[in-house]
């Protein structure tokens, strides 16, 4: 808790700061939106806070997005799968891809940088080739899937608010997430390999089928992402949809205490992450900040949320040291 | 050597109440010493005593907490490297630093090349070179590779390196730990013939032999502290080891010989990838303490982490309990009833960010899991509450995160890792490396004590006095070789350097 407490603050502070000068922010209709958006791009962040725990990287994530993404409604609508069939079919490719991934990482000994680079050219390629670059979509068909991105709950006692659906299916994984990462001896492994792989191999633990399980539930909920972000767009351009979005997913990680050195990380402080880089983007249309300069202020942000952590993690070993030292000396 | 009695007066160096602190341990503790020109004066200490931080310190590659430095009488500042090298101190590490992909000269002038207009003058530092190299006894051009010479060579160039830079004070860190017995010949008359020339030369060294063979003087470290020093007359073995530890021998190593069980553990013609030429076979059984002694690079950790599963073996079988197993991982090897405290605790027997609880419980915890790979929190933590009680661990809490642990805590912790695990057969590595006196007698005591109740103990250690303190028996390596094994009775400093160093019995001319 301690840890995810810094960028909460940051976050109540923009929204505070954004609510102050524009009375819409708090209204129901964007919050509703800054939710949805968060939901959708907190289940991508949580994939790779797995693969950044383990002391991995994935680049790919925004490519699996587009690939699944443009690949559902192209199955759905010009080749007339059925539901069930097209999401199993999209569901197997992503995991296959984190498979994939996971065992040039192992096995070959790859590096997760290079493995994921070439992923991110490689997924977009073919789902561009399938394509033909044709704009996806599903009209005005598949109304009960879409309810899965642009549905909302009425909420009781609320007025006027309705709970978008993408946040209970974010929940839900946050939820098993955080389970296997704090109570399952997956989770402890996975912290044990990004912090000390070797030690973790001497230790008996099977490092590469943790390591491969990472880049599977990364690729995994990149593929849910993929599907979330084609019901809610409806209008699928494979060149644009998804693109950066493994950067705002690893920043997410990143703001949410994940290590890039591997071995730590909490889901909660990830999913505030992923709301921060949303809110962030919503106070800067908000505030009327040229929208020009929106990549500017998010790198910012990212870097003095960053900054402060690091000097607040030095003072507290030293602090930590000194510590110990009055108390060997006495 | 006529000059020496002048300069008594002042020494060439005066080190004053050095402390360092580390996270977790005070290295140094108010360490003093001096050095007088031409002198060799011989530090020596356990395993971490603070021997290395203190040449470090000496060699601007540390930096003290506190503490004066004098050259010459003067007082100066704490040294970076280049103020030390300026002073003319140069430190011979333990491990090597040459680049082996460039050749003698190259290594000897790297990073203060001689150019003409920016390009390297390579005819100056192969003239250089060659003369450095006569001076160190070495025939071989400076246009050699580096990395086509053996170690004892090696370790000439980097003595060569530092007359080259006009090393008055030449530190050298256990210099003979991965030399033969000629090639540490070699360097001992290199050594005098320095010492004749005036140059003062400060030696670390385990072997005690050695020391007294060369040391002028001896100043004995302690758990980071001052122990003692030793003048040339009163140099002795006992006299050394008593000041290195404490108190006397037989009261530091608390062997008690125990009937040998049935046989647990039987390695059959195994070949290791890194010494696939030879060929090892031994039994341990329980009840038993074996040491396995030799020289740095023997292949001792080699095999060790063969019959951990950490390297897969080459050919040859692994019993346990008269049962071939076939070790392809380390859970295969846990599973059989192995455990290894490894060598480099840090690196790969703890995870240094975690708490002593979550190291505690890294190897058991898969045993103890609930349904969905849960952890059992509770078994966990009741788990590490007893090891921290039968280990004597010092840390605040089981949450404390292990890094902030003092050495020998932090090798208590891995020991509890693995007992935890009910080994019948524990292989320890240099268990007591980087451990202060008081932890090392309590592993010494736990070894004992486990091996009474029945487990089979098999350990590598560099340091003879522990090999010859505390095993039942011992097997001694030479270059990936089993060269020979010593009972408790024929045991001893020069039976077993003579094996570690590749010489049989007979061929030892007296």
């Amino acid at each position: 808790m301690k840890k995810v407490l810094g960028i909460l603050i940051l976050l109540i502070v923009v929204c505070f700061v954004t609510a102050v000068s524009n009375e819409n922010f708090f209204s129901a209709y964007n919050m509703q939106n800054v939710i949805r958006l968060t939901s959708l791009f907190g289940i991508i962040s949580i994939g790779v806070a797995f693969v950044i725990i383990s002391g991995g990287i994935d680049l790919s994530i925004g490519s699996v997005i587009c690939l699944v993404g443009s690949l559902l409604p192209y199955l759905l609508v010009e080749h007339g799968f059925s539901v069930p069939a097209a999401l199993l079919l999209v569901g197997t490719i992503s995991i296959a891809i984190g498979l994939f991934h996971g065992l040039l990482i192992t096995k070959l000994k790859l590096q997760p940088f290079v493995v994921t680079l070439c992923g991110l050219l490689i997924y977009r390629g073919i789902a561009r080739g399938i394509t033909q670059d044709e704009t996806q979509g599903f009209g005005t068909a598949y109304k009960g899937l879409r309810y899965l991105a642009t549905g909302k709950i009425d909420l009781p006692f609320i007025e006027g608010f309705k709970l978008p659906v993408p946040f209970l299916i974010m929940l839900g994984l946050a939820i098993v997430a955080a389970f296997f990462l704090n109570k399952t001896i997956f989770g402890r492994y996975l912290k044990a390999i990004g912090n000390n792989e070797a030690a973790a191999r001497y230790s008996g633990i099977k490092t590469d089928r943790v390591v491969i399980m990472s880049y599977v539930i990364c690729s995994f909920l990149a593929g849910v992402g993929g599907v979330l972000f084609a019901l809610d767009i409806n209008s699928v351009q494979p060149e644009g949809i998804g693109n950066f979005y493994e950067l705002y997913a690893i920043a997410a990680a990143v703001l949410g205490g994940c290590s890039i050195r591997g071995g730590e990380g909490s889901i909660l402080g990830v999913v505030i992450g992923a709301a921060l880089m949303r809110v962030l983007r919503n106070s800067i249309t908000m505030l009327g900040i040229p929208s020009q300069l929106e990549f500017a202020i998010i790198g910012v942000v990212i870097l003095i949320g960053v900054i402060t952590d690091e000097l607040v993690k030095r003072y507290a070993i030293q602090r930590r040291a000194t510590q110990q030292a009055k108390q060997n000396a006495e | 050597m006529s000059n020496s009695n002048l300069t008594h007066s002042t020494p060439l160096l005066e080190v004053q109440n050095i402390t360092k602190q580390f996270p977790g341990v005070k290295a140094l503790n108010r360490v003093s010493l001096t050095l007088n020109k031409g002198e060799v004066l011989a530090v020596i200490g356990e395993n971490g005593a603070g021997k290395s931080t203190l040449m470090k310190i000496l060699a601007g590659v540390q930096t003290p907490d506190s503490g004066t430095l004098l050259i010459n009488g003067n007082k100066v500042p704490i040294l970076n490297v280049e103020e030390a090298l300026n002073h003319g101190i140069a430190l011979i590490h333990q491990e090597l630093n040459l680049s082996e992909n460039l050749d003698i000269a190259a290594n000897i002038y790297l990073g203060r090349e001689p150019t003409t207009c920016g390009i390297i003058n390579q005819k100056q530092t192969y003239i250089e070179s060659e003369k450095h190299l006569k001076q160190v006894g070495l025939k071989l051009s400076p246009h050699t590779l580096v990395g086509n010479l053996t170690v004892g060579q090696q370790q000439m160039v980097e003595i060569a390196k530092a007359l080259s830079i006009k090393a008055r004070i030449l530190i050298m860190d256990e210099p003979t730990s991965s030399l033969s017995l000629h090639e540490s010949e070699a360097l001992f008359s290199v050594i005098r013939e320095l010492k004749a020339q005036g140059v003062s030369i400060i030696y670390i060294s385990h072997r005690l032999g050695e020391v007294n063979e060369l040391a002028d003087r001896v100043v004995v470290l302690r758990d980071g502290e001052n122990a003692g020093d030793l003048d040339r007359d009163s140099i002795s073995h006992d006299q050394m080891v008593q000041m290195m530890v404490g108190r006397a021998v037989s009261q530091f190593f608390p062997h008690t010989s125990h009937e040998p069980g049935e046989v647990v553990l039987e390695v059959k013609h195994l070949r290791t990838p890194a010494n696939p030429k030879h060929q090892i076979s031994f039994a341990l059984k329980r009840n038993e303490i074996v040491g396995i002694s030799g020289l740095v690079g023997a292949g001792r950790t080699e095999l060790m982490q063969v019959l951990f599963g950490i390297d897969a073996l080459r050919s040859g079988s692994i019993s346990v309990n008269g049962q071939q197993i076939h070790i392809q991982s380390s859970k295969d090897a846990i599973k059989a009833g192995l455990a290894l405290v490894p060598e480099d605790r840090k690196l790969q027997g703890l995870i240094l960010e975690m708490a002593v609880r979550e190291n505690m419980s890294l190897a058991s915890v898969s045993r103890d899991q609930g349904p969905l790979g849960i952890i059992n929190f509770l078994k966990e933590r009741n788990l590490t509450a007893e090891m921290i009680s039968a280990l004597n661990i010092k840390t605040p809490n089981d949450r404390q995160i292990v890094q902030f642990l003092s050495g020998g805590n932090q090798q208590k912790v891995v020991l509890g890792k693995w007992l935890a695990m009910h080994p019948a057969v524990l292989l320890l590595d240099e268990p007591t490396r980087g451990v202060d006196v008081g932890a090392k007698e309590e592993i010494y005591h736990l070894m004992v004590e486990l091996a009474s109740k029945g487990m089979a103990i098999l350990f590598v250690s560099s340091d003879l006095e522990e090999i010859l303190g505390i095993s039942d028996r011992v097997l001694v390596m030479h270059e990936g070789q089993l060269t020979g094994e010593l009972s408790r009775e024929d045991m001893s400093e020069e039976a077993i350097m003579q094996l570690a160093t590749g010489q049989t019995h007979k061929t030892v001319v007296t």
